[in-house]
């Protein structure tokens, strides 16, 4: 069967629902009375121009490398983790309670147990549903989604009794001094100039990195990584070649949810350095739209992040200078999940006729003088 | 026992409870065909908005809830087109759908009002106000059935009603009209459907659509009769409960009436902390009602009590030949 090159599959498909998602906002603010063009240019200069900007672009992507990369995996193994947001809920807990309850002598030290934390209880709130979908076959989706209310539900009363600080607002005590992470302005300003000023970029982001090349060695270079493809590809080959589905449901998704807590090292421990309420702002849920647009390679995830990042930053910047809410960037992601999740084989289709049409000639020579001889 | 014989809560449960019902047997006629439908939340958002930014508009609730029926419809086609006619992930347009709706109705509402994405309150003959039924009056003496009818039964806004016929008329429809075989036939085996010469794309779609008229509804009872206009997210993972209560229901229109009510009345137990307090003698966490609806849908997904088994073909798109 006649196929794109790869190379259109893995930049092309993705580029032309992004423009599709592009043009459809722009009508979209068009509607509204504003200037799509110049929404543009705002969102470019006030995301991109400056390291200010780039501080918090940066700091956004962090939160969706983990949660972009927690659905990515689950992806491969053939299943769609909608729990990121739940599974972040529980990260930040996890973060909250290693920075809170254990004396640490220096940031190095806990971040790495902050990290560990999070994984934990991020993991621990996937698990449940990968049990259920692997031994009870209850639909992963269903019971993510459902995890993910019971995991605000829990919040909200840690929030307000257990864990509450003194005072009227349901958050956390400031976690210890020794826990606070290295900011990009203390990592990046020498002597007189001061980059990043203010802005919540920190050290999180390069265990985000990190965290993209091991899940890129995990899948492409490690036995297990191979099964969780396998299993993705077609469970009943999977199966045969002694593939436990059990396994890699519950490990694939154990990652997944560890991914997806570890975000918390961001903004739970990295920015807010306290616990509050919807401390995730659907960071989980913008993971779908970003492992979709990254076609589930960690380094497309990275890229995705990066934009999605930018839109944010962006967004804010449009909502604070013109008349377009914040919401604006919601409809954004909609429209990319849209096109790269839903619509894919609307945006493919066509391209895989440009492409086969093309490649045709090929096998012709030797048909043609003979039509030209009928002729 | 103050918690059972209030008139009070059990008036709330139903008030509460017909946004879920209305919505819940949306999604059961989308799984029912199957097509799986976790857009549920984001077509009540759309509906609610455009239901009370018209019922604004033009004075005239009925014209609102037209409205919100067709944003809701619109939502619907879009699903439509992505699991039917493109095969794409039912799950993930679903998710689009829901980000579609919470996105859009604060940017429109915004550029539309200017009231920091919601719409004015609504007054008078843009609200459907509540019906008195004939008697109601005369019959409140009466002990205990008085009180019942006049302010349980009576009271409502048509569009409980209405919530509340359409489950006769979903069973109905389902359990005694051909349509309604062939609906359910083709959620389970959609090439045996499509062998008997019956089109398996018309009959999701018709589907699709049915489901996007009730979530229409529901979504403008909640800005038009519970409340009175739109605020931003307002259906508040109500699309969400209300696929919890489908499972629940397992996909059965009578179920869905009981496990509608039931979550119904967590919520609107939920609004009454004393009388908790003055049933049990201690204080139930309002954080606990609010998760129990998913807590024990999980616990049925599980199959540990009375496993609920979905429609065979649901989530699958239908492909001719292969």
């Amino acid at each position: 069967m006649e196929r794109m090159p790869k190379w259109a599959d893995v930049i092309l498909v993705p580029l032309v629902s992004l423009i599709l998602a592009a043009i459809i906002s722009a009508l979209v603010i068009l509607a509204i009375g504003e200037n799509p063009w110049a929404a543009l240019k705002l969102m470019v200069s006030g995301a991109l121009g400056s390291s200010y900007g780039w501080g918090y672009t940066l700091y956004y992507a962090t939160n969706f490398i983990f949660t972009g990369l927690a659905v990515a995996i689950a992806f491969h193994a053939r299943m769609f983790n909608i729990g990121g947001e739940g599974q972040a809920i529980l990260g930040g807990l996890g973060v909250a309670i290693v920075c809170l309850y254990i004396p640490w002598p220096h940031w190095t030290l806990a971040i790495l147990g902050a990290t560990a934390g999070a994984a934990l209880f991020g993991a621990a709130w996937a698990v449940i549903p990968a049990f259920l979908q692997a031994k009870r076959g209850s639909h992963i989706v269903i019971t993510t989604i459902m995890f993910n209310f019971m995991a605000a539900a829990l919040l909200n009363y840690l929030l307000v009794n257990q864990l509450k600080a003194p005072g009227m607002e349901p958050a956390t005590s400031k976690f210890p001094e020794a826990t606070n992470l290295p900011s990009f302005q203390d990592m990046f300003s020498f002597g007189e100039t001061t980059l990043f000023r203010g802005t919540p970029a920190n050290v999180a982001f390069f265990v985000a990195v990190l965290a993209c090349i091991a899940i890129w060695v995990l899948i492409w270079k490690t036995r297990l990584g191979y099964e969780i493809r396998a299993f993705g590809h077609s469970e009943s080959a999977a199966k045969y070649a002694g593939i436990s589905p059990t396994k890699i449901i519950m490990v694939s998704m154990i990652i997944s949810g560890g991914l997806a807590g570890m975000m918390a090292v961001n903004n739970v421990m990295g920015e807010a350095e306290r616990l509050v309420l919807n401390a995730v702002e659907g960071a989980g849920f913008i993971g779908i739209a970003v492992a979709l647009m990254g076609r589930s390679h960690p380094f497309g995830v990275f890229l995705a992040a990066i934009l999605f990042g930018f839109l944010y930053q962006g967004g804010a910047e449009l909502a604070l200078w013109t008349s377009i809410p914040r919401e604006m960037i919601v409809v954004i992601q909609a429209l990319v999940i849209m096109f790269t999740g839903a619509l894919d084989q609307m945006v493919r289709a066509p391209l895989e006729k440009v492409f086969i049409a093309f490649n045709k000639p090929q096998p012709e020579p030797q048909a043609k003088p003979q039509a030209k001889m009928g002729g | 026992m103050d918690l059972l014989f209030n008139i009070q809560v059990w008036d709330s449960t139903i008030r509460l409870a017909t946004p879920l019902l209305l919505a819940c047997l949306a999604g059961l006629f989308s799984e029912r065909s199957g097509i799986f439908d976790i857009g549920l939340e984001g077509k009540m958002l759309a509906a609610a908005f455009l239901s009370a930014a018209v019922a604004y508009t033009s004075g005239n609730a009925w014209i609102g809830l037209l409205a919100g029926i067709g944003a809701s419809m619109a939502l619907a086609a879009l699903h439509g087109m992505a699991s039917i006619t493109f095969r794409g992930n039912q799950l993930i347009s679903g998710v689009a759908i829901n980000f579609l709706a919470a996105g859009l109705t604060v940017v429109v509402a915004q550029s539309w009002f200017s009231q920091g994405g919601r719409t004015p309150q609504l007054a008078g003959g843009a609200r459907f106000e509540p019906i008195e039924l004939p008697f109601a009056a005369a019959l409140a003496d009466v002990p205990m059935v008085g009180p019942v009818y006049a302010d349980l039964i009576s009271g409502q806004t048509i569009l409980v009603y209405i919530a509340l016929l359409c489950v006769p008329a979903t069973w109905w429809l389902l359990y005694r009209t051909r349509f309604g075989l062939r609906l359910r036939a083709v959620g389970e085996n959609p090439a045996a459907v499509d062998t008997a010469g019956v089109s398996v794309v018309g009959l999701r779609y018709a589907a699709v659509m049915i489901c996007g008229v009730l979530c229409g509804i529901a979504g403008a009872y909640l800005a038009t009769a519970l409340q009175a206009g739109f605020t931003k997210d307002m259906t508040a993972g109500r699309g969400y409960i209300a696929l919890a209560a489908l499972i629940f229901a397992k996909w059965r229109p009578w179920y869905a009436l009981s496990a509608t009510i039931l979550f119904g009345y967590l919520q609107a137990i939920a609004l009454r902390p004393d009388l908790i307090e003055k049933t049990f003698g201690f204080d139930i966490q309002g954080q606990l009602l609010d998760a129990l609806p998913f807590i024990m849908t999980v616990v049925i997904l599980a199959g540990f009590v009375g496993k609920a088994i979905p429609p065979r073909a649901g989530g699958e798109p239908y492909v001719k030949e292969r």
